[in-house]
């Protein structure tokens, strides 16, 4: 089977997963979105993270931004933001069927587009650090963007948003969420994938390998690291809305900006499934997210505890993930072809 | 913002109340901070678990107040704890990443952070701790500052000089400042230099673990807390640069009045925003000092 | 690009398809099963709030133990017992919501209890009123909760807005009787920058504003506080006449600790959870003498029912039931509450249908050891008020509202650092 072929079968697999779960067992809805959430933020980060080799620990703060932007346009669009934010959830506002959904659209929309402009003012600085010190200072852009808007009391502060309530029938509003991600999670896969068959992936991926070589062969890294950062922060900005209006109640530290819970669970499903990868990341978030809903809530705790641990395990012993691992084992099923001579047991045989 | 700017010039007492206990409060972070230092410098190891590291020995002083043991005597005890809890965090983890790219190690610190985090929240629940010393309160003139503070500092000022000392004097110190300054030199002279890493973590951890104890003595501890005092450790470490112990003092002993000036000024809301902050600013800092740097040498 | 093209039209048709066919979603089973009435909570058995959730759950559960063992509830003659299934929210909202969901579609659950903390409360909140669930809630006590239109949510405990409203009136009293008026007191507020403790706030910045009060600090404290010197250097310069303070066990512990060792000597100091945090005997009876401390519920007050007797009865209970306890705090009594309302609400609307228990559950008029409980048309409890303790010499003594006051307020406080 080719790889392209293999791709396209993935697809229709992970597309009627998608639709027939929902339909036989409808009570899985909700978790099933939320594993299209997880699959989008590994696929996003890995696109920084895998392919260029500049690991990010603060994507969250895409998600929140988009969440608070799409927030203050749905809210905007009725009534004033300072004044509904300023009586803490008190002022009920009543939106009609056709202003929730004008502004869950537009609220969506935006909370790309403003993620996407973040990445492109913070990008230049940022990406501008290299190896650990990128780690550390987008972990801290992180920290910092959600102690800013838990300060800010135009958004609410500390006290948060009461979303706008989804109008219409109960099991429904969890529908329409979850075919938003759904439909997300597929377009970031299949927009990124394309991308990784352009000239730009290969300009990411030389970044990844040698920046510095890169830079002297005439490429803008810089110019291509902020584009292939502005991608991850247009979905999960986009993602970051849908989810707002999900939880139906938004704030900073918890909700938005989950620094140590969705942060690090990006991170390490893409380890998990395989870091550089084109399904890697899906496979982990799939795998992650199942193990996550099954064990989590009979472990009372100790959960946390497991994954720091597989977290370690994973990135010491484990490093290169089960996608990873496979590719090296079988080369050609992922379309690569490996140059014998260059490898330690091409060298040997040559030896010989 | 501009009231509080003029409550300190109305009244400069305060002025001098915020910097003292800023700069009381700063020498224990230029404890954890150097720990960061000696094991980036040494072995090349970003420990984001320094803050947890921090917070454990917190716990280990406040475990033994509960046995009934005065905190200031759990110092030693945290010291020994944390070093063989370092050697052996060495041992199952460190050592397989020593020599992988920084991510991994930054990754690798992070897994054990959370591991640390949990574990404490397991054992010890969620809720504030304190190891109280009881020592009461000095007055000076219209001061009242908290006399642990001074024995703090005075602590963190004599674990400081024990350690510098060691790292002149004694055969491991001169090992460890060998291997840090070329491994592949110090390990063809003879230098066990696995040991030496190993024993340069569990020193880290030990001071770390000392630092907690000054830390749930003088503020308090939660199992959460560590984040913090990791992003203090790496702000100072990455605004004095590798190496520069006196660079290390100066920034710490900054960091402790800078907290407490923009507590004062921006309003309680914004002091953890103001240390994060302050990371990302001296991290571009840096970076613009390099773009500078490359320009010579085009 | 065809390929690209390809993957979206597949990925639109699915999307269409599943618009079109999944909106005919399945209800779950209604929940009783045999003998045995199931309830649901999410609740925070880990995480930042699993002190306070823990004791929830034991409060839960001493009600449904006390309930079972005393003949159950009797629906249609027929004696059933009661169940509750928790899962584990960690402390986040967005895993409340979704653990909410997942009781109500994949357990089938139909009758609620509340989750720990105002914040839960809001996010789980908007589900079960979207699925029509009745939830009963015993922690949830921000004002915002009871002015959306709620129809499924009631809440036992007294709202955010009257913690340290007391204190506020205390305030204003004792300047009058010192000859000043009301509009001369200087307030300092100092709260944590979460939504309960924002809406303490709103409560103290709405009574200072009705008395025509000062506001001189207005700092919100951070999530990871482990240092108020700041704030409290500001109360030194400034001298307020009252400093009110709320931020869970951890800002009560904090606070407590550095008030005694910075030396304020602010003459009226109010503060929240203060027995949650053992300031008394933290930091001794001198440091702490004369704060204010607004509770739910003191096992001290002569409130009583049938099944538990009187407040220091269940009190007695509490302690020999679950081990480890030296005060009962609040949190599990108004939670043993709520599930005395269901239980009361099951007999009275005879039936398992959601709506008429949430009618019966709105008609609720009931007295209990926790105290008087009658819900309002927004569902919060208007039948129990909020009592306000203060530290003398090492007690906690009720000094405000004057029906239930032991003993006269002490002002200015003097305490021994």
């Amino acid at each position: 089977m080719s790889a392209q072929k293999l791709d396209l079968s993935l697809y229709g697999v992970l597309i009627a997963a998608g639709i027939l779960v929902p339909l036989l067992a409808p009570a899985f809805t909700s978790q099933m979105a939320i594993l299209w959430l997880m699959v989008l933020m590994a696929v996003t980060w890995d696109m920084t993270g895998g392919q260029m080799g500049y690991n990010s620990l603060g994507n969250i703060a895409f998600f929140g931004i988009g969440m608070y932007a799409s927030a203050v346009v749905q809210i905007g669009i009725v009534y004033d933001v300072a004044e509904y934010t300023a009586a803490f959830g008190a002022i009920k506002v009543d939106f009609t069927v056709e202003q929730y959904w004008t502004g869950l659209l537009l609220g969506i929309g935006f909370g790309g587009v403003v993620a996407t402009v973040f990445a492109l003012i913070i990008g230049p600085f940022m990406l501008g650090l290299r190896g650990p010190y990128f780690a550390i200072g987008t972990l801290g852009l992180a920290v910092a963007v959600a102690e800013l808007v838990s300060g800010w009391s135009y958004v609410g502060g500390g006290s948060g948003i009461s979303m706008p309530v989804f109008p219409g029938e109960a099991a429904s509003g969890s529908q329409v969420f979850y075919v938003l991600l759904f439909v997300l999670a597929i377009l970031a896969h299949v927009v990124i994938r394309a991308i990784y068959k352009t000239r730009f992936g290969l300009a990411i991926n030389a970044i990844r390998d040698d920046e510095d070589k890169a830079e002297a062969m005439g490429i803008h890294t810089t110019r291509y690291k902020v584009t292939a950062w502005m991608v991850p922060a247009f979905f999960m900005g986009m993602a970051g809305a849908v989810f707002g209006n999900m939880s139906g109640f938004i704030e900073p530290l918890e909700v938005a900006f989950p620094t140590a819970t969705f942060g690090i669970f990006m991170v390490a499903m893409a380890l998990l499934g395989g870091k550089g990868t084109v399904w890697g990341p899906v496979l982990g978030a799939i795998l992650f997210h199942i193990v996550k809903e099954v064990t989590w809530t009979h472990l009372l705790g100790w959960q946390w505890v497991a994954l720091g641990a597989i977290i370690i395990i994973n990135i010491v012993y484990f490093q290169q993930g089960i996608l990873g691992w496979a590719q090296d084992r079988w080369p050609s099923l992922f379309g690569v072809t490996v140059d014998e001579k260059t490898t330690r047991t091409g060298q040997a045989e040559a030896a010989k | 913002m501009f009231d509080n700017i003029s409550i300190l010039f109305q009244a400069p007492i305060f002025a001098v109340d915020l910097l003292v206990q800023g700069l009381l409060i700063g020498g224990i972070f230029v404890l954890a901070a150097y720990g960061l230092a000696l094991v980036w410098g040494v072995m090349n190891v970003k420990n984001l678990a320094q803050g947890d590291m921090v917070i454990l020995g917190g716990y280990v002083a406040y475990q033994c107040t509960l046995w009934g043991i005065h905190p200031i005597l759990a110092l030693p005890i945290a010291f020994v704890v944390l070093f063989v809890l370092g050697w052996g965090v060495y041992a199952a983890i460190i050592r397989r990443v020593v020599d992988r790219d920084m991510f991994t190690s930054l990754l690798a610190t992070f897994g054990l952070s959370l591991l640390i985090q949990q574990a404490l929240n397991l054992r010890f629940g969620p809720e504030v701790k304190i190891a109280e010393a009881g020592f009461g309160t000095f007055d000076i003139g219209e001061l009242s500052i908290p006399a642990i503070r001074f024995v703090g500092l005075g602590l963190a000022a004599v674990l400081a000089i024990c350690i510098v000392l060691f790292m002149r004097n004694s055969r491991m110190g001169q090992a460890i400042r060998a291997t840090s300054q070329d491994p592949r030199a110090a390990r063809v002279l003879g230098i066990n230099t696995d040991q030496v890493y190993a024993f340069t973590y569990a020193l880290n951890a030990a001071i770390c673990g000392a630092a907690g104890v000054l830390v749930a003595m003088i503020w308090n501890i939660q199992p959460f807390y560590g984040l913090v005092h990791s992003i203090r450790a790496f702000i100072i470490v990455t605004a004095a640069g590798l190496g520069n112990l006196p660079g290390v003092i100066v920034a710490g002993f900054g960091l402790g009045v800078w907290e407490n000036y923009s507590g004062f000024i921006f309003g309680a809301e914004f002091a953890v925003a103001a240390v994060v902050g302050l990371l990302v600013v001296v991290l571009m800092v840096r970076l613009f000092q390099m773009y500078r740097l490359r320009q010579v040498v085009r | 690009m065809r390929f690209l093209k390809m993957d979206l039209r597949a990925a639109t048709v699915a999307a269409a398809l599943t618009v079109s066919l999944g909106l005919a979603a399945a209800p779950a089973e209604a929940k009783v099963e045999g003998d045995t009435i199931i309830l649901g909570s999410a609740i925070s058995l880990t995480g930042k709030y699993s002190t306070n959730g823990i004791h929830a759950q034991n409060g839960y559960e001493l009600g449904v133990k006390m309930i079972n063992d005393n003949g159950g509830v009797k629906v249609g003659g027929k004696s059933y017992k009661l169940k509750v299934v928790y899962y584990d929210d960690e402390s986040t909202p967005a895993r409340g919501a979704q653990l909410a969901e997942r009781l109500i579609n994949q357990d089938g659950v139909k009758y609620m209890l509340g989750p720990y903390s105002s914040g839960l409360t809001k996010a789980i909140a908007p589900v079960t009123e979207k699925y029509k669930i009745p939830m009963v809630e015993a922690e949830g006590a921000s004002r915002s909760l009871f002015t959306q239109g709620y129809r499924y949510l009631f809440a036992v405990l007294s709202t955010s807005e009257q913690y340290l409203a007391s204190s506020i009136e205390l305030a204003a009293e004792i300047a009058k009787k010192n000859g000043k008026k009301p509009s001369d007191v200087k307030v300092a507020m100092a709260f944590e920058n979460d939504p309960f403790s924002l809406d303490v706030r709103a409560g103290v910045v709405d009574d200072a504003k009705r008395f025509g009060m000062k506001i001189v600090i207005d700092d919100k404290l951070p999530r990871d506080l482990s240092d108020m010197t700041s704030t409290l250097t500001k109360v030194k310069a400034l001298k307020p006449d009252l400093l009110v303070i709320s931020g869970h066990s951890k800002g009560a512990a904090t606070a407590a600790r550095q008030i005694a060792e910075l030396k304020i000597s602010t003459p009226m100091i109010a503060m929240t959870h203060c027995e949650a945090a053992k300031v008394i005997s933290k930091f001794g009876a001198g440091a702490t003498e004369g704060i204010l401390c607004p509770t739910q519920w003191a096992e001290t007050l002569s409130y009583k029912d049938d099944l538990f007797g009187t407040a220091a009865e269940y009190d007695a209970l509490f302690k020999k039931s679950f081990e480890g306890y030296k005060n009962v705090p609040y949190q599990a009594a108004q939670a043993t509450a709520a599930v005395m309302v269901w239980k009361d609400a099951f007999e009275r609307a005879n039936s398992f249908d959601s709506e008429a228990l949430r009618d019966a559950i709105a008609d609720t008029d009931m007295d209990t050891f926790y105290g008087g409980i009658k819900f309002s048309p927004a569902g919060n409890n208007i039948a129990k008020p909020m009592v306000l303790r203060q530290i003398q010499d090492g007690n906690l003594n009720v000094v405000a509202p004057l029906k239930w006051a032991s003993s006269e307020a002490r002002h200015p406080r003097q305490p021994k650092y």
